[in-house]
């Protein structure tokens, strides 16, 4: 990597740290906005309503500070990789989601894997059949999925699969009561993994198929392509050495976008499923309104985001040499 | 001697609702081996259409009706695809128009060449590297150890069709079929783009069919002449016999049509007045890139530029690309903001206006871009088009769309043009209209953009034409920006020489192209093509068949 390389990450991560801090702001004014006092959820939990004991709660959390104090002393914590500690389990809220990150990027990284190979090949085999019934099949199918809300998607899959068939389990990540070890544990974890992360990475797959496809098909089209007929190229070879990588392009920023949702985006998907992961436990937070647990997911989450936009910048100029990477 | 390859009969049929049925019809000619044969003919003529059935680069919708193209035995037009591709890229190779965009953005120059050894033959990895090394060499590319590495964006047009050529010809093929390759190349890089086509077609004895629209070329290193016109071959000879003696009557237009290269003889007008525009110490610097620890790089587009422009002249601005001329002109209607310098319109200074003051001076200055098919949006009718700028200026409508008819009957357009769509209407007719909507402001300076460059010839000597009746009609100061140098000295009173942002050389049109002082000038008129040809058609024989036309 040569010193301008160098030279741009680390600049970008100097922005990204200033993003992220503006961002870290916003989201503490966003929560505050909310109606409801985490306090009150408290004391509501433990059967207590009386005025001392709410009172209580607020000093111990520091909630009784004006507002302006309580959003100093979250930052300047946070300037100390200090995140706080959450209301309810009394943990400290960085620990808690370390500990559920595993499950989530178990999850959306198999989802992710999935959705990029998948729609990757359903977008060549499209374009390469292209105006053929194969097309037709593909084009539709993206499109069902692509329209299909993910919840209901999930509830259906688990219907069918778990309830109906009986295949596969329907929640969870392990199954209960069960101390499997080595290979049993893993192949039990696969098993768990199969339906919560097909429903998530149904709608990339969809995305990436229909991207794929008008990419592969206008790549078609270009002059090089032609070139590369002329030097009397099979046309597999065509495709696979010079249409597929040119037609890569687009495909590489709109996964860059899906990696950074990797950590916040599969609420929906880890509460249909039961999945012990960072998303059920920012559905948690939020009725229980712990502030300090969803700022902390939020912020971890806006990280990831800043984080893969930069590693997406850099494999674009390692797969196109045209772009350089300065400024 | 036997032919290489005989092209029988051959008809190929368009989809149905194209313009015509065939594309082109019992097209009969051969190559020899060793031949330098030249496929001339304008834009629809069906000359690329042989060289695409050869090389099965037909589009799937286009097919062969009847007829055949023999090689070595086979007839190419119904061959085994997997023969046939067997033959293409070894035996028979093809070099493309567009240098910028007929290579691989994302592939090393090494790999795109040696893709061709891989296919073909048994080659080790070493030897296909040696031998791409040896081609690189054979075709001039300057330090060709780096260019194995290189990519194409960062090679110039020029490398990169010398790339193109060196994969051509990587298996010393029997025909190599070379489609415009020079056309969008600059002069002198096209000069030496031709050098090196012939050089190795005598080295390696290769026969070469070369499709070009340009007689300039043709003179420059044809052997023989297939002229087409509209998918049916017109002629065919020696090319000293087409060229001097054409026998049809379409070859007798076209070659009447190329601008000779000599300027004719014009009375040296001594201008009275004070100049209708003056540009004064014009600079205007690029940079891209740059931060605080990387150089920017910086480009002097025009580095301190001074001329004078008066009524009913015509000052030709020519060079090459990136020397600078579109900027300039486009300063001058300041649709780019120059960095520094004054421009004078009838002794006004309008380089340091706002655009609210600007705005009675837009008028008087008025602009014909380079592609009719780009500078007028689709969505508006032609009458819209032309009026649109008068009621910006605050015209009533009504008067402004009657003025618009009447535009059109000066640009010989017929009135019911008004109410159709710039899609309706052919290259040469757009840029008719392109005209009438510079002229619809009444300007009293007209710059031509490359007005004319994207035009057949036949059609680039009817607008010419135009420019220049009008010139006189309405006595308009012409700026007119140019790279084709026999234009130039067709139509320019006095000419502008410019090499990388500078001024290099000004003066009268004859005495700059008979003597011109300044090196880069004497390479750019040396490197015209067929510059020693001049068209054997008498003078007043081509005026006839100008006036026939229009």
């Amino acid at each position: 990597m040569s010193v301008q390389t160098l030279l741009y990450i680390g600049g970008r991560l100097v922005k990204g740290a200033a993003v992220l801090l503006v961002i870290a702001i916003f989201n503490f004014f966003l929560i505050r906005m909310a109606p409801g006092d985490p306090a009150q959820v408290l004391a509501g939990e433990a059967g207590a309503t009386d005025a001392i004991f709410l009172q209580q709660l607020r000093e111990q959390f520091g909630l009784d500070q004006p507002l302006y104090y309580q959003l100093w002393i979250y930052v300047s914590n946070l300037m100390q990789f200090d995140m706080g500690i959450t209301y309810r389990q009394q943990m400290p809220v960085f620990d808690l989601i370390m500990d559920r990150m595993p499950a989530t990027l178990l999850l959306t990284g198999a989802a992710f894997l999935l959705s990029l190979l998948l729609g990757i090949l359903a977008g060549v085999v499209a374009a390469a059949k292209h105006r053929k019934w194969a097309d037709s099949a593909i084009t539709v199918a993206a499109l069902i999925f692509y329209a299909t809300p993910l919840f209901w998607l999930a509830m259906m899959a688990a219907l069918f699969f778990s309830v109906y068939l009986e295949w596969l389990p329907s929640f969870g990540m392990q199954t209960v009561g069960q101390d499997l070890t080595g290979w049993q544990k893993v192949t039990d974890i696969a098993l768990h993994l199969i339906l919560p992360a097909s429903t998530l990475g149904l709608f990339f797959t969809a995305v990436y198929a229909r991207m794929m496809r008008t990419s592969m098909i206008e790549t078609s089209r270009l002059d090089f392509v032609k070139t590369a007929k002329a030097k009397g190229m099979k046309p597999s070879r065509v495709t696979t050495h010079h249409i597929l990588r040119n037609a890569l392009l687009p495909v590489v920023t709109l996964a860059g976008l899906q990696a950074g949702q990797l950590i916040g985006g599969a609420v929906l998907t880890e509460t249909v499923f039961a999945w012990p992961g960072i998303g059920r436990l920012m559905f948690e937070a939020l009725f229980q309104r712990d502030y300090n647990l969803l700022l902390g997911v939020f912020f971890v989450s806006s990280a990831m985001v800043v984080i893969f936009n930069l590693i997406t910048d850099v494999i674009y100029c390692v797969v196109d040499p045209r772009i350089e990477l300065s400024k | 001697m036997k032919p290489l390859l005989h092209v029988e009969n051959l008809s190929i049929r368009l989809p149905k609702g194209a313009d015509r049925e065939f594309a082109i019809r019992n097209v009969n000619y051969e190559l020899m081996p060793g031949e330098l044969l030249c496929v001339v003919g304008e834009s629809g003529s069906g000359k690329s259409m042989t060289a695409n059935a050869v090389m099965g680069l037909l589009p799937k919708v286009i097919e062969v009706d009847s007829g055949a193209v023999t090689f070595d035995g086979f007839d190419l037009t119904s061959l085994e695809e997997r023969r046939a591709r067997a033959l293409r890229g070894n035996r028979i190779s093809m070099i493309f128009q567009e240098p910028m965009t007929a290579l691989n953005p994302l592939m090393r120059v090494e790999d795109q060449i040696s893709e061709v050894f891989l296919i073909h033959t048994a080659m080790s990895a070493t030897e296909r590297h040696d031998r791409t090394l040896a081609l690189l060499e054979d075709v001039g590319l300057p330090d060709p150890k780096k260019m194995l590495r290189a990519y194409p964006h960062q090679l110039s047009g020029g490398q990169r069709q010398r790339v193109m050529i060196a994969m051509a010809l990587a298996l010393e093929p029997a025909v190599l079929i070379a489609d415009e390759p020079t056309t969008a190349l600059d002069v002198t890089t096209q000069a030496q783009i031709l050098k090196l086509i012939k050089e190795l077609q005598h080295k390696h004895n290769t026969a070469v069919m070369f499709i070009t629209h340009d007689f300039g070329v043709v003179a420059e290193i044809a052997d023989r002449v297939v002229v087409m016109e509209k998918g049916e071959m017109v002629e065919l000879g020696k090319r000293d016999e087409v060229l001097n003696h054409p026998q049809h009557p379409y070859t007798k237009k076209l070659i009447a049509a190329v601008p000779p290269l000599v300027s004719p003889q014009r009375e040296v007008s001594v201008h009275q007045e004070a100049p209708i525009l003056q540009v004064k110490n014009l600079c205007k610097t690029y940079t891209t890139g740059g931060s605080w620890f990387t150089k920017a790089r910086i480009v002097k587009a025009a580095d301190d530029v001074n001329f004078e422009l008066h009524r009913g002249e015509t000052l030709g601005l020519v060079g090459e690309s990136g020397s600078g001329k579109s900027t300039v002109s486009r300063c001058v209607v300041r649709l780019l903001e120059a960095d520094s310098g004054q421009i004078l319109l009838a002794g006004n200074e309008i380089q340091s206006l706002n655009s609210k003051q600007l705005m009675p001076f837009r008028k008087r200055i008025q602009m014909v871009f380079q592609d009719p098919y780009a500078s007028l949006n689709p969505r508006k009718t032609i009458g819209q088009i032309i009026a649109d700028g008068p009621i910006a200026q605050g015209m009533p409508a009504t008067d402004a769309l009657a003025k618009a008819a009447e535009l059109l009957e000066l640009v010989e357009l017929p009135k019911t043009a008004l109410d159709r769509y710039p899609h309706e209407f052919s290259g040469g007719q757009r840029q008719r209209i392109g005209i009438a909507r510079a002229l619809a402001h009444d300007p009293e300076v007209l710059v031509a953009d490359e007005a004319i460059s994207a035009l057949d010839v036949s059609v680039q000597a009817q607008i010419l034409e135009l420019i220049d009746v009008l010139k006189k009609r309405l006595n308009l100061a012409v700026l007119f920006v140019v790279h084709d140098l026999r234009v130039a000295a067709q139509v320019c009173d006095r000419v502008i020489v410019m090499e990388k942002g500078k001024i290099v050389e000004m003066g009268e049109t004859s005495q700059v192209f008979e003597a011109p002082i300044h090196e880069y000038t004497k390479s750019l008129i040396a490197s015209i093509p067929g510059a020693h040809w001049r068209s054997g058609v008498e003078d007043n024989q081509s005026i006839e068949i100008m006036e026939a036309q229009v």
